[in-house]
């Protein structure tokens, strides 16, 4: 019991240190280029977190999340663009408007399942790319969006600076991060992890999975329409690409790098892939290849991503250091060890 | 008239192609029971392989589409050691991943190696032949017969020789297949290695008509899936006749509601037939 405590209360000093890093990075970070790169960092986690909560805790494997990301983005460019509406206006607008889509698609695809489900949505996400791209009129086609303005300031409060943008994104994505981790620890996140872990035992016990799946689907697109304002107001340009396909599959390799179903493991996944990418961006070019790859090999031996594989290695330790405390010394004879290994199994 | 006969033949061309890739795709789905996302990217890289043998070594046109099936029946063999076989046994989201990773691989190969300009396979075949007041171009009267030798020849190949028929016999039962002695790791590579040439010999007929980029794999891919899932995934009937289906649909949307949308056309008849049939149109019940 005492132990639990303590390690709980580690576990609150590490978030507060964290935290703290976090409020204090932009006086820390050496260059403005830094903090550029975290920032929009910072977005894109929070559109992972709501492909986490799909594919990590619902475990269904939705390829729309990008046309979402570009739904929330274009919703928000244009009606700051061409209705002149302030930024507090159009980010709830065009997240209620991601939801909204993300609920429509839902009730069509989780009607079919398996490789149906995933071949449905990645046809969702291009045909929503293609509208962005072909609509011209509305949209700007291939040129794009330009002169997105910057989020409207709040009383004293502007948003002309880099930090402030900053510390705009992070106050969202620790909104993100809350919510997830209470979603996750609630009676409805375990009723996501028993679609994920069946869907017949699911429905067995009494869940509506229809509900649920449509539930999980627009939380997530709520977060991704976020993410998607976030993008317009930050970036200021939007281009269709910012809907293809290719970008889902890069939420996709973040969240698996991070780890999927954890609460940590889409912050830390982004945060280290984009990390990597600037690093090699003297390799450009062969980014991809190196990433194709390491998602296979991701998948086939790390798939929990490196929060799990942390937390493999943790439990290996414990379970050690634990064994070492019964027998009284630290190599435990050979009938301890084995008993402790049917007690991990039960 | 004349217009819809064009566009009718044009549709017979596109289906041609579409056809080609999709057996390749619904026989490995019938085998490993995942779908392929490489697949689209084996296409484009048969294209690549033809377009070299052409210009850089000057081999003739046939000659080099032969290379490039060999080349691809190869790389699809890497890809079912590399990617799927280890996968096996793996949750199947887990093995979506990898094949969206062996995807993303080869596109980016691609990229780096030949850049991403557009190509064209040069044309040796441009007479056209006009029927009526229709033209027909040589090089797709060659893609259509092409696609309906090769389709023979699969029909052959799977239904009246004894290597063909271990396909057919593990895609109905894999442990039976084991039971009467198919050694099953060599039909998953045999069923590769035909995907793959039949993907290869779409991108060498279609290349001097379509251009041949890194990105090709990425849109044909996802047309393909609309077509195994019309025609159910794993029927090789259902493959041919979505092909058909949708390269008509493509052709005559193009032509008659708009063309700026004609990609948006496959994709709408998708979730249309989703919506209303959730299990594909033609669906073999229990998967």
């Amino acid at each position: 019991m005492k132990s639990t405590n303590q390690s709980s209360k580690v576990k609150y000093i590490a978030y507060l240190g964290i935290f703290a890093l976090a409020i204090a990075f932009p006086y820390i970070s050496p260059n403005r280029y830094y903090l550029t790169v975290v920032t929009l960092g910072f977005i894109y986690a929070i559109a992972v977190y709501g492909l986490n909560l799909i594919v990590g805790y619902l475990g269904q494997l939705s390829l729309a999340q990008a046309g979402f990301f570009g739904m929330g983005a274009y919703t928000s460019g244009l009606l700051s663009l061409k209705l002149g509406l302030s930024f507090w206006l159009s980010l709830p607008i065009a997240a209620a408007a991601t939801t909204l889509l993300a609920l429509l698609v839902g009730l069509i695809s989780f009607r079919t399942r398996g490789h149906y489900f995933v071949i449905l949505t990645l046809c969702i996400g291009v045909i929503i790319h293609l509208v962005i791209e072909k609509w011209d009129s509305l949209t700007g086609g291939v040129r794009g969006l330009i002169g997105i303005p910057i989020p409207t300031s709040i009383g004293p409060i502007a948003f002309k600076s880099l930090e402030s943008q900053y510390y705009l994104v992070l106050a969202f994505l620790i909104l993100t991060i809350f919510v997830m981790s209470r979603i996750a620890s609630s009676l409805v996140g375990r009723t996501f992890k028993s679609i994920r872990n069946s869907e017949e035992l699911a429905a067995t016990l009494g869940i509506n999975v229809m509900k649920s799946k449509l539930l999980a689907f627009g939380i997530a697109a709520f977060f991704t329409g976020i993410a998607g304002a976030l993008f317009s107001s930050y970036i200021r340009f939007l281009g269709p690409e910012i809907a293809s396909t290719h970008l889902t599959f890069e939420f996709l390799l973040f969240l698996l790098i991070g780890g999927q179903a954890t609460i940590a493991g889409p912050l830390v996944g982004t945060l280290l892939a984009s990390a990597i990418t600037e690093s090699l961006q003297f390799m450009q070019e062969y980014r991809m290849v190196v990433f194709g790859a390491l998602l296979i090999l991701i998948v086939k031996f790390f798939p929990g991503g490196l929060v799990g594989a942390t937390k493999t290695l943790k439990a290996k330790l414990e379970k050690r250091v634990n064994q070492g405390k019964k027998s009284g010394t630290n190599l435990p004879s050979k009938g301890e060890s084995h008993a402790a290994k049917n007690r991990g199994f039960n | 008239m004349d217009l819809l006969i064009q566009q009718i033949f044009n549709g017979f061309t596109l289906g041609s192609i579409y056809c080609l890739v999709a057996l390749g795709l619904t026989l490995i789905y019938g085998i490993m029971q995942v779908p392929n996302f490489a697949h689209g990217h084996l296409y484009m890289v048969g294209g690549y392989v033809t377009f070299f043998m052409m210009t850089l070594y000057g081999i003739n046109y046939w000659l080099s589409a032969i290379i490039a099936g060999v080349v691809l029946a190869v790389l699809g063999i890497l890809l079912e050691r590399i990617v799927f076989n280890p996968m096996r046994n793996s949750p199947s989201t887990n093995k979506f991943i990898a094949a969206v990773g062996a995807m993303m691989f080869l596109e980016a190969a691609a990229r780096v190696l030949w850049g991403s300009d557009f190509r064209s396979i040069p044309a040796i075949y441009d007479n056209v032949v006009m029927i009526g007041g229709v033209r027909l171009t040589e090089q797709r009267l060659i893609i259509i017969a092409g696609a309906v030798i090769l389709m023979v020849a699969l029909y052959v190949f799977l239904k009246h020789t004894l290597i063909g028929s271990t396909i057919e016999a593990m895609a109905q039962n894999r442990d039976g297949a084991s039971l009467v002695g198919i050694d099953v790791n060599r039909v998953a590579m045999l069923t590769f290695a035909v995907a793959s040439i039949l993907a290869s010999a779409a991108a060498s007929l279609s290349g001097p008509i379509f251009l041949v980029y890194p990105a090709m794999g990425s849109l044909i891919i996802m047309k393909v899936f609309v077509i195994i899932v019309i025609g159910g995934m794993g029927s090789i009937p259902g493959a041919v006749l979505g092909s058909f289906i949708l390269g008509m649909t493509e052709s005559l949307g193009a032509t008659y509601i708009s063309s700026d949308y004609k990609d948006v056309i496959a994709f709408a008849i998708l979730v249309l037939i989703l919506s209303l049939r959730p299990s594909g149109l033609f669906a073999k019940g229990g998967h």
